[in-house]
């Protein structure tokens, strides 16, 4: 009880976000997530393993269809390493996004009883995202000895951040769909079929090499995720980064991070009216 | 010192829109866009011009009639929503308890439950794992600990949450209504907890009906009123004060104003007393609307005095008789009433298919006042302090 709390409640205006205060609440980004976690593979006879059974499956159905029967060229990786390679980064955003859009109306019985930082709820879903990522990651290793894949040294930095622009890329869109939803309930509905749509712009299941005009390649580099998935697979290909494309994307996830957060803040005050 | 909450000039606006559905969709906001903007939003003062200080160590009670702005003044001062005009300058970390167990999730397990439940209120993992067997031991629920929370029944739930929240060791406590359920002795208990909260010097403020539980757990007081504050003192004065005006706002009879979307509902409840004291009869006829399928449902009517303390539950039949074809009529129930003393009632009615399964539940409706003492001949006034009924009693050796 030594710390000295005095803050003042005025109608509103604040800055985007209080870095104190979050700090003071850091406990409860790991409470929120273990308590998603836990309540996710809660009454389930396999667990975690759903975790890695999930891109495993879809790993083979794209194999099967896009890899054999369409003989889509995957830079030259094993077509399933290569897919499987794309979606471990797609997963993190795609289920990220679904459960940070719904976060906040699933916790709007604790948004109306209880203070703190609203930011906690849509990040903490976004980290539940990552942990099922370390989870179907270990099965990569896996995948990448059976089928004799290299990997360069660069993957000791490229992994690490390709993960953290797909937190942040997620983060951003997730944040503002999170206040939207509380809104709109629209969005509900909205959500899960642009996240359908956006597979199927996003390199996850053919090279972006693959695509005839170079226009195409800018529309497909505003997508956030795009630069986390080809700096994921740099360390496994020969194939050289286009940095033009790169730095589109990154910029693309910078600016979705800022008016997420933005709009987020902007409507957090009156969450607990609305919900 | 200077006080530990400075409350200057809150007031706090609502626009209610008058929108079907509950909450806006995007198709909504379009088309308005394309309409001429026929007004479809009304203001609503909740809290208008409310300031008051609270020192250090002090408990302060806050009453009022539903819909005062209770709830909204300290959902302000816990920071869940802010207010449309006025400061707060708080100096002290504040919880709020505004209910219990919540963010309490059905699949985890009690042990879970108490972990991100007492981090919700603002708990450190530490201090959760240093009084975790005291939390434990306060609900007694060590036998479930890991069990998961579905399979509790509805009173060891509350035990438990209360149970985490009593640990709580903030500053400042704000308490909602939490103690308007669970059994008597654990309310006794949860009660003593707080007394000890108080008497170490913490400050807490308290809304409750429960003017009983106000009066024993607060020092000072603030009466609202269609938020505002009419009345700010000593908790006896504020109480007696807020108790006179009630009793003006007493009515013998109900009637629904909105159509209810409950399968079935009460229209109309009214109350009258037959015969005189000590054998004084209750006459409750209730009109029940039935609108869609329902399970048979039956009836119970619980009386409360002044206080907000209900006295007694009285179920005229047992088994459940209200049929959903019956559509629409008037159960009239005549409850012998106990020796009560003389002040003013208060008439729940309720109405479900099983004891936990409620369909609709109107509280506090309507009002009945006794004035009789239900001893012949006693002069000397009646107080609660006394108990709330007087019952006969002579002396049988000589």
């Amino acid at each position: 009880m030594a710390e000295k709390v005095e803050y003042v409640i005025e109608p509103s205006g604040r800055r985007l976000l209080n870095w104190a205060e979050i700090w003071r609440f850091k406990e409860l980004f790991y409470f929120f997530t273990w308590r998603d976690i836990k309540v996710k593979y809660k009454q389930t006879v396999l667990g975690f393993l759903w975790a890695i059974l999930q891109p495993l499956l879809m790993m083979t159905i794209f194999t099967l269809f896009f890899g054999r029967a369409l003989k889509i060229p995957s830079q030259n990786i094993p077509y399933p390493v290569f897919v499987y390679s794309g979606l471990l980064i797609w997963n993190i955003f795609s289920s990220g996004l679904i459960n940070a859009s719904n976060s906040m109306i699933n916790n709007a019985p604790i948004i109306k009883k209880i203070y703190f930082p609203r930011i906690v709820i849509p990040v903490s879903a976004v980290i539940g995202a990552l942990f099922d990522f370390l989870m179907a990651f270990i099965l990569f290793f896996v995948l990448i000895f059976f089928y004799g894949q290299s990997v360069s040294l660069n993957a000791i930095w490229c992994w690490p951040a390709a993960v953290l622009i797909a937190f942040i890329a997620t983060l951003g869109p997730g944040s503002w769909l999170a206040a939207l939803n509380v809104k709109y309930r629209d969005f509900r509905y909205i959500v899960p079929f642009l996240v359908q749509a956006l597979l199927f712009l996003t390199p996850v299941i053919y090279p972006v090499t693959m695509l005839q005009y170079p226009i195409l390649q800018y529309v497909m580099a505003l997508s956030p995720i795009y630069a986390a998935i080809e700096l994921f697979r740099m360390p496994l290909s020969a194939a050289p980064l286009e940095p033009t494309l790169l730095l589109i994307s990154l910029s693309s996830g910078v600016i979705f991070l800022f008016v997420g957060l933005i709009y987020f803040r902007k409507t957090e005050d009156f969450f607990a009216d609305l919900a | 010192m200077k006080p530990i909450l400075e409350v200057r000039n809150i007031e706090k606006k609502f626009r209610i829109h008058h929108v079907a559905g509950g909450y806006l969709s995007l198709r909504e906001k379009i088309t308005n866009g394309l309409k001429f903007n026929y007004n479809t939003s009304e203001e609503f003062l909740a809290l208008n011009d409310v300031s008051f200080d609270v020192a250090h160590g002090e408990s302060l009670g806050i009453i009022g009639r539903n819909g005062a702005g209770k709830s909204t003044l300290l959902k302000i001062l816990s920071k869940i929503t802010p207010p449309t005009k006025g400061k707060i300058i708080s100096r002290g970390r504040v919880a709020s308890l505004l209910e219990v167990g919540t963010g309490f999730h059905p699949e985890l397990t009690g042990r879970e439950n108490i972990f991100f439940n007492g981090s919700l209120l603002g708990m450190k993992r530490k201090e959760i794992e240093n009084k975790f067997e005291e939390i434990v031991d306060f609900s007694g629920t060590e036998k479930f600990l890991d069990t998961p929370l579905k399979h509790y029944s509805s009173g060891m739930q509350l035990r438990l949450a209360f149970s985490v929240a009593a640990f709580l060791e903030p500053e400042i406590l704000i308490i909602d209504e939490v103690l308007a359920v669970g059994d008597a002795e654990f309310q006794k208990k949860c009660l003593g907890k707080m007394e000890d909260v108080s008497k170490s010097g913490r400050t807490i403020l308290f809304v409750s009906h429960n003017l009983a539980a106000v009066e024993n757990l607060c020092s000072n007081a603030i009466l609202l009123d269609q938020g505002k504050i009419v009345a700010h003192g000593q908790v006896d004065e504020v109480v007696r004060k807020y108790q006179a005006s009630h009793t003006l706002q007493g009515t013998s009879s109900w009637e629904r104003k909105i159509k209810g979307n409950e399968p079935a509902y009460f229209q109309k409840i009214d109350v009258s007393l037959l015969g005189d004291q000590p054998s004084l009869k209750l006459r409750v006829t209730t009109r029940i609307l039935s609108q869609a399928e329902h399970k048979k449902a039956f009836l119970a009517l619980d009386i409360s005095n002044s206080m907000g303390i209900t006295i007694f539950q009285a179920i005229p039949e047992l088994t459940p008789f209200i049929h959903y074809s019956l559509n629409e009529r008037d159960i009239i129930t005549e409850i012998l009433l106990p020796p009560l003393i003389p002040d003013v009632y208060k008439v729940s009615a309720w109405m479900g298919s099983h004891n936990t399964e409620t369909i609709c539940w109107n509280k506090e409706v309507v009002t009945f006042e006794i004035n009789e003492s239900p001893t012949q001949g006693r002069n000397f006034p009646h107080s609660h302090h006394n108990g709330f009924m007087v019952p006969q009693s002579s002396i049988v050796n000589g």
